[in-house]
């Protein structure tokens, strides 16, 4: 058994005058789930793609399912599943034809392909739309067929590449049961996204891409922990004694103590030991008479880290 | 929504295949399952035949009736034994310039980028192309050789010869089909792929002896016309069909005519030799 489902190294990838990928390393380790997560452009689809054998990387090396990509492409065929945001369907045929087709193409025997696509449609809640074309499917229902397809075999690593964008919120909860599902079944996982709610939800491990490069990587604590780490949060009652209260907040070792667009509020770094700072500051703040509205930690969400990772491309360079 | 029996089973992932017998096995299967696909998209979307159906049709009564009206041949005979022939092998062209659009069409559906990862036959979705394209071709000539019947075009050299000549026509469409496939992988857009079959289609296949001799052209186009390919392929239906007129004039037309289904059998084979792997090399 292999102990590392996805293994990237240094990959590089140009088109024309475009750098897509750009010194790319990250690992998956087996029966764990892998996030990539980064805004539009960002290059993840096309890792994907050289991770699926579609696409051939110009420099770099990466081992999916124990094998090279490059070197030992049908290996990797072999032992990988596809799902992908390109909803890779024919539209012309029914789920169930579409099922059985991909499940021959995999070398399944005819009777295993034709068994296990039924077996995929009830699993899916598919079977009622099973028999009709699936260009008239709805969106949802087209991302469960084409989850499904990538599913035909039992997958070592299976790719599912934005899975849940354009989805609505009863969809896309749905989609997650379902990965979680084969998670604890021990199928690694290496899925992109840009939504960081899907991330923390479903990966172990975080790789964070921007313009071609990786630029942050670490579990969801990690990553928040990176920056800045948790908050403390105090709201006084009577707007007058804000300094005050700001004041004795550096006194007890808050750092950074700011105030914010609302005047009653103040925000500061909780430091090592943020329960210990906060019982502190409440005594401190109550011996002196300052009247709270509101005491509070809190971490930093993962979209204001993202948002802080990605944020120097968001800059407009000058004409 | 997924319900709680383990979904991996070793038994559902099959092995790459064993040895070079077991590859060739599964590249068979796999260009079938393709074929089959293509069959259920003519299911769904019979107008997809329609060109292969009606073109035939309208391309018989229009030259048996109008030109036919009009065209005396040289040495005399009927003008629709002559025609026919003709007429079944510029239709097999027709049939792949069609070909040509429709693989550039696919190759901008997602599917495509699903069946390249795969482990299927690399050479099985354009085989499985080509294999199916067999069948328009096969559907196209039985509707035209019915039409032709109804005409008052006959055979003259036996059931035997007659089938020799649609198993030539068969083989000519397969190869063009290969032709048309690599065209249509080498085209950016479908209609690019139109343009430039249509422009090869449409010169090749007149400016040769399908609807009159070629003794009548200037002689630097009598040329170009008597090693045309086609002409060699029309000759020889003629020839098996059993023509009761022979116009080529022996050493004087050339080789290819004067040995039409040699010339045939030579050059739609180099043809599948060269644009078979072409093709395949260019999905990869």
């Amino acid at each position: 058994m292999i102990d590392v489902a996805v293994d990237v190294r240094g990959l590089c990838k140009q088109f024309g005058p475009v750098r897509a990928l750009d010194e790319v390393d990250m690992r998956v380790p087996a029966g764990s789930v892998g996030a990539v997560l980064g805004p539009n452009g960002a290059g993840k689809t096309t890792l994907v793609k050289i991770l699926t054998t579609v696409l051939k990387a110009d420099s770099g090396t990466a081992r999916v399912a124990g094998h090279d990509v490059a070197r030992a492409a049908e290996q990797v065929r072999y032992r990988i599943g596809v799902a992908g945001q390109q909803v890779a369907l024919d539209g012309l045929l029914t789920g169930r034809e579409n099922l059985v087709m991909i499940g021959r193409l995999h070398h399944l025997p005819a009777a295993l392909a034709r068994r296990r696509a039924d077996d995929l449609l009830e699993r899916f809640r598919l079977t009622r739309v099973g028999d009709r074309l699936t260009r008239t499917y709805s969106g949802g229902t087209r991302r469960r067929l084409d989850l499904a397809a990538g599913l035909l075999v039992a997958p070592m690593v299976l790719f599912l590449d934005e899975p849940t964008t354009g989805l609505d919120p009863g969809s896309r909860n749905a989609l997650w049961d379902v990965i979680a599902a084969l998670v604890s079944n021990g199928t690694a996982i290496l899925l992109t996204t840009q939504y960081m709610a899907e991330a923390e939800r479903l990966a172990d491990r975080i790789t964070v891409i921007d313009g071609a490069r990786v630029i942050a990587e670490g579990t969801p604590a990690e990553l928040k922990d990176s920056h800045g780490g948790t908050r403390l949060t105090v709201v006084v009652r009577d707007a007058g004694e804000v300094a005050e209260a700001r004041r004795i907040l550096r006194r007890v070792g808050a750092g950074d103590a700011r105030l914010s667009g609302d005047p009653r509020r103040i925000t500061a770094a909780a430091g090592g030991s943020p329960t210990g700072l906060l019982a502190l500051a409440a005594r401190e703040l109550e011996s002196a008479g300052v009247a709270l509205e509101e005491i509070a930690l809190r971490s930093p969400t993962l979209d204001e880290v993202f948002l802080a990772l990605t944020a120097r491309d968001r800059t407009v360079p000058p004409c | 929504m997924l319900t709680a029996t383990p979904l991996s089973t070793d038994y559902l992932r099959p092995s790459p295949p064993d040895g070079r017998l077991d590859r060739m096995g599964w590249a068979v299967r796999d260009s079938a399952t393709v074929a089959g696909r293509e069959l259920l998209h003519i299911r769904r979307l019979p107008e997809k035949l329609l060109d292969v159906v009606i073109q035939p049709v309208i391309l018989v009564l229009l030259f048996s009736y109008v030109f036919g009206s009009a065209i005396v041949l040289p040495g005399g005979g009927d003008y629709r034994e002559f025609l026919m022939p003709g007429i079944f092998v510029q239709s097999v062209f027709f049939v792949g310039a069609g070909t040509a659009a429709a693989v550039s069409l696919d190759m901008t559906e997602g599917v495509i980028e699903r069946f390249r990862a795969l482990p299927m036959a690399r050479s099985a979705l354009v085989a499985g192309r080509t294999l199916a394209d067999l069948l328009g071709v096969a559907l196209s000539l039985a509707i035209m050789a019915g039409c032709g019947l109804a005409v008052g075009w006959r055979t003259h050299r036996g059931p035997a010869a007659a089938i020799a000549a649609f198993g030539l026509l068969l083989l000519v469409g397969y190869a063009t089909s290969w032709l048309a496939t690599w065209v249509g992988l080498l085209a950016r857009t479908p209609e690019a792929a139109t343009a430039v079959s249509m422009g090869v289609v449409i010169p090749l296949t007149f400016v040769a002896n399908t609807f009159v001799p070629t003794a009548g052209m200037p002689t630097w186009l009598r040329t170009v016309a008597d090693w045309n390919p086609i002409s060699a392929a029309v000759e020889a239906c003629r020839y098996l069909f059993g023509d009761p007129v022979v116009r080529a004039d022996g050493a004087a037309a050339g080789w290819p005519l004067s040995h039409p289904v040699a010339a045939t059998l030579c050059w739609t084979t180099l043809l599948i030799a060269v644009a078979a792997p072409m093709a395949v090399r260019r999905y990869r």
